[in-house]
């Protein structure tokens, strides 16, 4: 539903934002856009939702070329700014109003649609006060309310969770994932764990271009974590089991790590496999057989933190 | 159509939820009253018009107009809202101009509440009163258009001050360059046609014109023609900043 080809903006001769950026997004779909900060994820979104013109590229929503169809490509999309920007002086009520009217929602169905976003978004006890006065939390739920007003086919949200507390963003996550089948959808974040609670795809860019593509269990296999083994066995036995474990033929490397003094009597060791193959069945059967208590042995997905360092700056510890 | 209505009732609306409409208002209010009883000595002369009451009307709009027209856009830009209501399904166009009517009806609002003056005069003798409806049309236009300067000027910064300053300088320019002031810079170098093009350009003398009783074509399509202008240049503005 939304299709990016070749976008590309420039500031002036010499700052690149975005260099070359081509993506799909189908119905469905929630995609995660991921980079550091000043990456040009930001520019990306204000060029999908017109507020930029891109300096080459094109971008259609749903068939419509917004630098065509300017208005008719807007009319579907909605869009939460970064920081949710809204009219200070107005409250929420004359606020979504305002933004009824813009759209054009027919009189007969503006209180529904209304009452509705103020639903989804748990807005109902601010609703008279001036969106001055309202805390951080609110603000960004005062624009989220504003871009799910019109049900658009398309949502595009500039940090949607930025500021919020634990709760409040568990409740925001879980009203993306309810909108998610009807919809295309494109957050951008910095925060790792909600790529993995939300997004079916996550796109990392940097320097303008995009660096890693995929699921988020795929970029996680990039992992040099991918698959690795914590174990936890007694300290006593610590220096044997190293031995032990870099001579099997699928360890690659072990790390030991001490506890804290707690459990001063315990060693976790970290085993990576080699090629990122599932190892923790054979140092499982490997452990029983040789009688060792194990404390703990799990085996690990990936840290997209990790994957996120490598990608953008290289940096593969 | 409806669109632009949003954002003029929008912005209208904006103007009194902040204490901001009520301090213009009763400022301009103070203002005018106290240049024509007492600066323009309305008493003394006894006569019954509204000459002196329309006389420092343009002085008064060369403070007070760029003080309402320095938010329009500079408070977008600065807030964020820009990027809102610019990605919002609204024509640059209905933006524009929704906010510029906006503007323009509140500094009507204004004018309209000087009423007492009118009465006043009509109390104490009998004016013609086609002049005085005449003076107001003029003074609205001429408000108008000092808008127009100062809505495009706002549209180039974020800052409200800058906006403000850069409007006085503008609007003063136009306000006076049928004077000696501005015309004896130029009298010395430039052929006569550019100097009474110049000199054609000020508000003074299309505004002394019009309040004089006679609603002349020439004067109200250079209000209206200078009030396109500014806006067409307030659009272009903000598609360049888009382009960034």
């Amino acid at each position: 539903m939304i299709e990016i080809l070749n976008l590309v903006k420039r500031f002036g001769p010499t700052i690149t934002a975005v260099d070359g950026i081509s993506f799909h997004v189908g119905k469905g779909e929630v995609l995660g856009f991921l980079g550091p900060n000043g990456a040009g994820k930001s520019t990306t979104m204000k060029m999908i939702t017109g507020f930029l013109a891109p300096t080459a590229g094109t971008v259609r929503v749903l068939g419509c070329d917004i630098r065509e169809d300017p208005i008719g490509t807007k009319e579907k999309i909605g869009y939460l700014p970064e920081g949710a920007p809204a009219y200070p002086d107005m409250t929420p009520r004359e606020f979504l109003q305002f933004i009824a009217d813009v759209r054009r929602i027919p009189h007969g169905s503006q209180t529904e649609l209304i009452a509705l976003a103020v639903r989804r978004t748990e807005l109902a006890s601010v609703m008279e006060q001036p969106i001055d006065t309202l805390s951080k939390g609110f603000k960004r739920r005062v624009g989220l309310a504003q871009a799910i007003l019109h049900d658009p086919p398309v949502l595009i949200m500039d940090e949607p969770t930025d500021g919020l507390d634990p709760n409040q963003k568990h409740a925001v996550r879980n009203l993306i994932r309810r909108m998610a089948p009807e919809k295309a959808i494109i957050i951008s974040t910095h925060i790792l764990e909600e790529v993995d609670a939300i997004c079916d795809r996550a796109i990392i860019i940097d320097h303008g271009k995009i660096v890693a593509d995929g699921t988020p269990d795929a970029l996680m296999a990039r992992s040099h974590h991918h698959n690795a083994v914590q174990i936890t066995l007694d300290s006593e036995i610590a220096k044997i089991a190293e031995e032990a474990f870099l001579a099997m033929p699928h360890v690659a490397d072990v790390a030991r790590h001490d506890l804290p003094d707690r459990t001063a009597s315990l060693t976790r060791f970290t085993l990576y496999p080699k090629d990122g193959q599932r190892l923790v069945d054979e140092i499982g059967a490997f452990t029983r057989a040789r009688g060792w208590s194990t404390h703990e042995l799990y085996a690990e997905l990936g840290r997209l933190d990790e994957v996120f360092r490598s990608v953008t700056t290289g940096d593969t510890q | 159509m409806n669109r632009m209505l949003a954002v003029f009732r929008r912005e209208f609306m904006g103007y009194f939820s902040t204490p901001l409409a009520y301090i213009f208002i009763v400022i301009f209010l103070f203002l005018t009253g106290v240049t024509t009883f007492y600066v323009g000595g309305f008493f003394e002369a006894g006569q019954a018009h509204l000459q002196v009451f329309f006389l420092f009307h343009p002085w008064l709009y060369l403070f007070l107009i760029p003080a309402i027209a320095m938010r329009l856009w500079a408070d977008e830009r600065k807030s964020g809202t820009i990027e809102l209501l610019l990605t919002l399904p609204v024509p640059l166009w209905a933006a524009v101009l929704g906010k510029y009517l906006a503007a323009w009806a509140f500094t009507g609002v204004a004018l309209l509440l000087t009423f007492p003056v009118w009465l006043t005069v009509n109390y104490l003798g009998d004016p013609d009163n086609g002049v005085i409806l005449a003076g107001y049309i003029g003074s609205l236009l001429m408000a108008g258009a000092y808008l127009a300067i100062g809505a495009c000027i706002s549209a180039t910064t974020r800052n409200q001050v800058i906006a403000f300053v850069v409007t006085v300088v503008v609007c003063f320019l136009f306000t006076v360059s049928g004077l000696p002031i501005v015309l004896d810079f130029f009298s010395a170098w430039t052929p006569q046609t550019v100097l009474a093009t110049i000199a054609s350009f000020s508000f003074l003398t299309h505004f002394d014109a019009i309040t004089d009783g006679v609603i002349d074509l020439r004067d109200v399509v250079f209000f209206a023609s200078l009030i396109a202008v500014w806006l067409f240049a307030n659009g272009i503005v903000i598609e360049m900043k888009k382009a960034g």
